[in-house]
């Protein structure tokens, strides 16, 4: 599954309030590889989610997308940014139908003429029937099953996904890591997802990365990474030893 | 002119006007032949009626533009943003939605008399005394602070996450601001009528830098001070009347705006 790198981030830092709160020398993501992204609270997976996805500027380092670099000084252009997107933990919905809230990303982009589309991807999510509903009066799951239909929709060539399913009961997180799959397997998409779930990690991920105190500890293929850690403390959060 | 010659809005001072008091028992019948002239008035079509209408909307109307053009972009960036002096705008800020109009009348008033600041400079920007443009001037500074104010608290409700939500999928920053602006649109409408509802409504600083000259400055509110001054309680009540009624239609079109959706 693993191809060229669509990243790859170099001796990228984030400081918040002379704080250092990611410090990653050198990680690489590869095109439709889906890439978890593990390890405590704090840790600095959400910070490195929002520098993918261009919400943040660098405080120092380069990350090349679709080879194209960028670093503190040189933004990201628009049309390249967009080829990303982020379904957060909290699905934060507009005041608006189901419908409305998944055809968002579209009218950004000034598509208008997109209703097959937003209905294409409201039945791969399973929504198609509340498409007329205020998105506000979903449960959790369906509000979240709205959010993944809405980057959906776009077509990204990333999809980052920070902790998708935590507080969602055992039958969405089956449907949301379903959706998932498929968007790899059936479009190629490259996912990288931010989990606390060990066992989520080993369903979904072809690698596996530890991050600790914003730095990248290890990054292996989901089997080595689970089964023949190099590292003490990848091994102790394999085993599920690690405080979070 | 009005329906009967002695109902004449006419160009009487205060200093002349006689009081008169309503004994207890007429306040009903006052109030009653009151709602009566008010439809009489429209229903005759009185063109003094409608000249105080229309110079009232004019003004009030051109004020909340003003209040409006300035007001929601800058409660909209003390919304979205913290800067250094962010906290001292905002307590000036709640400072002018508490401003008596009537002190705002008195200010304006000594900026543009022809001693003040603003008034020896005869720039042709600058509107003198006793012109709608003065009045213009006094409330938009009565209803620039609450549309500011009520916007920036509808912005600060809306959830923090939505801006970086919206980039996430794809929004510009100007659009990212407008996904937060159209969230919180209930609020911003509400500080629309909000300021419509402070100045259409005030009467102490026009009276105070409009004059209250017939066919010039007169508008509702000082009209109906006037009537009521000369013992005309009827014409003052029908003046009220059409006052709220404008009040109720124009509350009636922004509840209306207020159930449109942003993108359905």
């Amino acid at each position: 599954m693993k191809g060229d790198p669509i990243y790859e981030v170099r001796d990228v830092k984030k400081v918040y309030h002379d704080r250092c709160v990611l410090d990653v020398e050198h990680l690489d993501i590869h095109r439709g590889e889906i890439l978890a992204l593990v390890g405590p609270s704090g840790a600095g997976k959400s910070t490195l989610l929002r520098l993918l996805n261009f919400l943040e500027p660098l405080t120092s380092g380069q990350i090349r997308f679709l080879d194209a670099e960028f670093d503190a000084s040189h933004p990201v252009p628009l049309d390249l940014r967009r080829r990303v997107t982020t379904v957060f933990q909290r699905p934060v919905l507009l005041n608006g139908s189901v419908f409305a809230n998944v055809r968002y990303g579209l009218r950004l982009r000034g598509q208008r003429d997109s209703a097959k589309r937003v209905e294409a991807a409201l039945q791969r999510v399973g929504l198609n029937e509340l498409a007329r509903q205020r998105a506000r009066t979903l449960s959790g799951g369906e509000a979240q099953r709205v959010s993944l239909a809405r980057t959906m929709v776009l077509q990204p060539d990333v999809l980052l996904l920070d902790e998708p399913t935590a507080n969602l009961d055992p039958y969405n997180v089956g449907l949301i890591e379903g959706i998932v799959r498929s968007l790899n397997q059936e479009q190629g998409t490259t996912l990288v997802l931010v989990t606390h779930n060990v066992f989520q990690a080993r369903r979904l991920a072809h690698r596996v990365a530890l991050l600790l105190e914003g730095k990248v500890v290890e990054v292996d293929d989901v089997h080595s990474f689970f089964e023949s850690p190099r590292d003490p403390r990848v091994a102790a959060f394999a085993r599920g030893e690690m405080v979070y | 002119m009005w329906a009967a010659g002695d109902r004449a809005l006419s160009g009487v001072s205060f200093r002349d006007a006689a009081f008169v008091v309503v004994s207890g028992g007429c306040a009903i019948d006052e109030m009653l032949r009151g709602l009566i002239q008010a439809v009489q008035l429209v229903l005759k079509r009185d063109p003094a009626l409608f000249e105080i209408v229309a110079l009232s909307l004019r003004v009030s109307g051109a004020a909340l533009l003003f209040s409006t053009l300035v007001g929601i972009p800058l409660g909209a960036l003390l919304g979205l943003s913290r800067f250094a002096g962010r906290k001292l705008i905002v307590a000036l800020l709640y400072t002018g939605m508490g401003l008596p109009p009537v002190v705002v009348g008195l200010f304006v008033y000594l900026l543009l008399s022809r001693s003040g600041p603003l008034g020896q400079l005869h720039w042709p920007i600058i509107p003198s005394l006793f012109t709608p443009g003065a009045m213009v001037a006094a409330q938009s500074i009565i209803s620039f602070p609450l549309v500011a104010g009520f916007t920036m608290a509808a912005v600060m409700g809306v959830d923090p996450q939505l801006r970086q939500q919206a980039q996430a999928l794809g929004a510009t920053p100007w659009q990212a601001i407008w996904t937060v602006l159209a969230e919180a649109r209930v609020g911003v409408i509400v500080s629309i009528v909000a300021g419509f509802g402070s100045i259409i409504s005030e009467v102490g600083a026009v009276m105070l830098v409009g004059g209250n000259i017939e066919h010039r400055t007169r508008m509702l509110t000082t009209a109906i001070v006037l009537e009521t001054r000369q013992g005309r309680f009827d014409l003052a009540i029908a003046l009220s009347i059409i006052l709220l009624g404008m009040s109720f239609l124009a509350n009636v079109a922004m509840l209306y705006l207020q159930g449109r959706t942003f993108d359905e």
